[in-house]
C-alpha cells in the first residue's frame, strides 16, 4: 500500500472520530431537551449543563473535522511493548474481545472459576501463546485462587456456579 | 506548631501493626505492579482499588499512599531498563536513564532513582504536611464561585498543557465530561443520559471507568500493535552508587524537588513540564555536559526527584480542595468518593485522622520503598521479562475481576468493554486520557458549584467571578491559555539547534 492512500485512509477514520464526537453531542442535547424543569432549586435546572457539554462536543467535533481536513492527525500512543509499524491487529482483538465477552456471557452461569479461566486462557492463545498445557494449569490456578482470595480475603462472594458446594 | 503535632497523631495511627502491614503491601504491590511495562501509576492504583473494598477508610488510604508511590517508582524502573518509557512522566528519565543501562551503569541509574524519589518524597511530603493546613485556611472561606473557577483551571489545564493537540485535549474532556453527567441529577431527580437503563441510574462505577479507560484501553491497544521481538532488556544487580555518583546526585535531588513540589501543587497538568524543566536546568549547570545523551547521571536523579515531589505536591489540591490534577489523583478522589469522603477543605477537621494517618504513611511507605528497591532492583528487572501474552492476559483478568466485584453485575462488565473500545479508539486518535478521566470524575462537582454559585446570585453571570479570588483564578486562566503557545514557539526555535532525543520530550511537554 503506498503511503499516500493508508494517508487518506487514516483521514478518513480521523473524520468518524469528529462524527462519533456530533452524535454524543446530539444525544446530550436531544436528552437534556426531554428533561422536565420542575423541582429546581436556583436559576439553573437540570438541562443547562448537559446542554452546554452537548455543545462543546459538536464544537470540539467541528474543530476537529477542520483540523483533519486541514491534514492534522491525531498521534497514536507509543509504549514499551507498542510497535506502531503495523497497522492494528484486529484478528488478535476480535479474539481478546471474544474471551472477554465469553467471560461476560459465562460468570453467571458456571461461575468466576470457570469463566475467569476461559478468560485468561483465551486471552494468551490471542495473544500469541502456544503452551496450551501451562496455559491452561495457570488459568484455572489464577481463577480459583482470585475466587479464593475474593471469598475469604475481601469478603467478595463471586460467583461460585456450578463448582458451588465444591469450592 | 500545630501541624506537627497533628502529623504525630497520624503517626501514631500510621504505626499500628496492622496500618504498617497494609502500608507495605501497598509499597510492595504498588512497585511489582508499576514495574510491569505498561502499566502506569494510575493504572496501578484501579487495578488495586477492589482489595481495599473491604478495609475501612482509614486501612484503604494507608494503603493507597503506598500503592501511590509505589507505583510512581516502579514506572521510572521500567523506563531505565527498557527502550522506550510509556509513561509521560517517566519520558525524561528514560533519555538519560536508558543511556546510562547501555553502558552498563543500570545500578547507579536505578539507585539515584531510589535514593531520589526518598528524598524528594520525604521533602515533598514534610511540605504537604505544612502547607496543606495553610491552605485549608485559606479554603474554608471559598464560596461556591470559587471551587467553580479553580475546577474550570484544572480543566483547561489539562486540556491545553498536555497532549499535542489541543482539540483533542478538548475532545477528550467533553467526552469525560458527557460520561460524568449520565446518572440521576441530584437536584431534580431526573434520569440524564440513561437511556432507560436501571443499571446507569448511580451514574458508572468510578472503578469501572478507570479500569475500562486505562487497563482495558491500554492493554487492546498494546495488544493489538505487540511489538514482535521482545524489547532489549538490560539486566541488573542490586542498585548501588560511588562516592562520584553521590557527589553528582545530590544538587539535582534538591533542585529537582524544589522545581516538582510546587508545579505538582498547582493545577497544572502533572509531572511532564518540571521533569522537562529539571532536566535543562540540571544539562546547563553540570560540569559534564559532554555525558549528556550519553547517559549522565543528573539528567536521572533531577528528573527523578522532580517527579516525587511533584507526586507529593499533587496531594495538596486533592486534600485540600478536592482538586485532581493528575490522572492518578483522580482515580485516588474516586476511591475517596467511593467511601462517602468528599476531600475538601473540611475534611481535616472532619476526619483528621484519616488525612494525617494518610500523610504519615507517605513518609512510611517512602521508607520501604527505599529498603524494598535498593537490594531488590534485580527481582524487579526480572519481572520486565515476564512474556507478554501473560502480562496483558493478566490485566484484562484482574480488570474484569475488579469491575465485577465493585456491584457483582454483569452490567458492568458490557460497560467495561464499551470503555475499553473507547479508550482504545482514543489511544489510536490521540485524544489523551488524562483529560477524560479529570473530566468523568471532577464534572459533576462542578455543576454542584456552578449551580450553587448562581443560586447564590439569583442567576446573574457575575455571581461566578464577584470574589477576589475568582477573578485571580480566571486571570490566571488567561495566562494559562496565552503563555504556552508563545513558550512553545520559543522552544520551537531552540529545539531545531538540540539533540533529536531532546525533540522527543519537547513535543510531549510543550505546546
Amino acid at each position: 500500500m503506498s503511503t499516500s492512500s493508508t494517508s487518506v485512509k487514516q483521514g478518513r477514520s480521523e473524520l468518524g472520530v469528529a462524527l462519533l464526537l456530533l452524535v454524543l453531542g446530539g444525544w446530550a442535547v436531544i436528552d437534556a431537551l426531554r428533561l422536565q424543569e420542575l423541582a429546581i432549586r436556583g436559576p439553573i435546572g437540570p438541562k443547562t449543563v448537559p446542554l452546554v457539554v452537548g455543545g462543546l462536543l459538536v464544537l470540539t467535533a467541528v474543530l476537529l473535522a477542520i483540523d483533519v481536513l486541514r491534514g492534522g492527525r491525531g498521534e497514536q500512543e507509543a509504549g514499551e511493548d507498542v510497535d506502531l509499524g503495523h497497522g492494528s491487529d484486529f484478528k488478535t482483538l476480535g479474539l481478546l474481545v471474544a474471551a472477554f465477552v465469553a467471560n461476560a456471557l459465562l460468570i453467571e452461569r458456571l461461575g468466576w472459576p470457570v469463566s475467569g479461566a476461559v478468560l485468561f486462557f483465551g486471552t494468551t492463545y490471542a495473544l500469541g501463546s502456544r503452551h496450551f498445557i501451562r496455559n491452561a494449569i495457570i488459568s484455572i490456578v489464577l481463577s480459583v485462587s482470585t475466587w479464593y482470595l475474593f471469598y475469604l480475603g475481601l469478603d467478595i462472594k463471586l460467583p461460585a456456579g456450578i463448582l458451588k458446594g465444591i469450592l | 506548631m500545630d501541624a506537627l503535632s497533628e502529623l504525630m497523631n497520624g503517626f501514631a495511627t500510621a504505626a499500628h501493626p496492622t496500618n504498617l502491614l497494609y502500608a507495605f503491601l501497598g509499597v510492595l504491590l504498588g512497585t511489582a505492579i508499576g514495574v510491569l511495562p505498561g502499566i502506569g501509576p494510575a493504572m496501578t492504583i484501579a487495578l488495586l482499588l477492589p482489595l481495599t473494598y473491604s478495609l475501612e477508610p482509614t486501612q484503604a488510604f494507608i494503603m493507597f499512599a503506598g500503592i501511590y508511590y509505589g507505583g510512581m517508582y516502579g514506572g521510572s524502573t521500567t523506563s531505565i531498563l527498557l527502550n522506550t518509557p510509556g509513561e509521560s512522566a517517566s519520558v525524561v528519565t528514560a533519555i538519560e536513564g536508558n543511556q546510562m543501562a547501555k553502558r552498563g551503569r543500570a545500578a547507579a541509574a536505578l539507585a539515584t532513582a531510589a535514593i531520589g524519589s526518598f528524598i524528594a518524597g520525604t521533602i515533598g511530603t514534610l511540605c504537604l504536611a505544612l502547607v496543606a493546613p495553610q491552605i485549608v485556611k485559606l479554603a474554608i472561606k471559598m464560596g461556591a464561585p470559587d471551587y467553580f473557577a479553580v475546577m474550570v483551571l484544572a480543566f483547561i489545564a489539562v486540556t491545553t498543557v498536555l497532549g499535542a493537540s489541543k482539540v483533542r485535549g478538548l475532545a477528550a474532556l467533553a467526552i469525560g465530561l458527557l460520561i460524568g453527567l449520565i446518572g440521576i441529577d441530584p437536584t431534580s431527580g431526573q434520569q440524564r443520559l440513561t437511556l432507560g437503563i436501571p443499571e446507569l441510574a448511580d451514574g458508572i462505577d468510578v472503578v469501572v471507568v478507570a479500569v475500562g479507560l486505562f487497563a482495558v484501553g491500554e492493554a487492546l491497544w498494546i495488544a493489538a500493535h505487540l511489538r514482535r521481538t521482545p524489547a532489549d532488556i538490560i539486566s541488573v544487580g542490586a542498585a548501588r552508587m560511588t562516592r562520584e555518583d553521590w557527589r553528582r546526585s545530590w544538587k539535582p535531588w534538591l533542585r529537582g524537588t524544589a522545581i516538582g513540589f510546587p508545579f505538582g501543587a498547582v493545577p497544572a497538568g502533572g509531572a511532564e513540564i518540571p521533569t522537562f524543566l529539571s532536566y535543562v536546568t540540571e544539562k546547563k549547570l553540570t560540569k559534564h555536559p559532554e555525558e549528556f545523551g550519553k547517559g549522565a547521571i543528573e539528567g536521572v536523579a533531577g528528573p527523578e526527584a522532580t517527579n516525587n515531589a511533584s507526586a507529593a505536591g499533587g496531594l495538596v489540591p486533592l486534600l485540600t480542595l478536592g482538586i485532581p490534577t493528575t490522572a492518578t489523583a483522580a482515580v485516588m478522589l474516586g476511591a475517596f468518593q467511593g467511601y462517602g469522603i468528599q476531600p475538601g477543605p473540611r475534611l481535616l477537621q472532619t476526619q483528621p485522622e484519616l488525612v494525617w494517618g494518610l500523610v504519615a504513611s507517605l513518609f512510611i511507605g517512602n521508607v520501604i520503598l527505599l529498603a524494598l528497591n535498593l537490594p531488590l532492583a534485580p527481582m524487579w528487572a526480572k519481572l520486565l521479562r515476564i512474556p507478554r501474552p501473560y502480562l496483558y492476559a493478566g490485566i484484562l483478568f484482574f480488570a474484569s475481576i475488579g469491575a465485577y466485584a465493585a456491584n457483582l453485575s454483569t452490567f458492568d462488565l458490557w460497560l467495561l468493554l464499551l470503555l475499553g473500545a473507547l479508550g482504545f479508539g482514543m489511544r489510536r486518535y490521540g485524544l489523551p486520557v488524562v483529560p477524560a478521566i479529570i473530566g468523568i470524575i471532577l464534572g459533576p462537582t462542578a455543576e454542584e458549584q456552578l449551580r450553587r454559585a448562581l443560586q447564590i446570585s439569583d442567576g446573574a453571570v457575575s455571581g461566578l467571578y464577584n470574589t477576589w479570588f475568582s477573578k485571580v483564578v480566571y486571570a490566571v486562566i488567561v495566562l494559562v491559555l496565552v503563555v504556552p503557545p508563545i513558550v512553545g514557539r520559543i522552544r520551537e526555535r531552540r529545539a531545531s539547534r538540540e539533540t533529536p532525543e531532546l525533540q522527543h520530550s519537547d513535543r510531549t511537554g510543550g505546546q
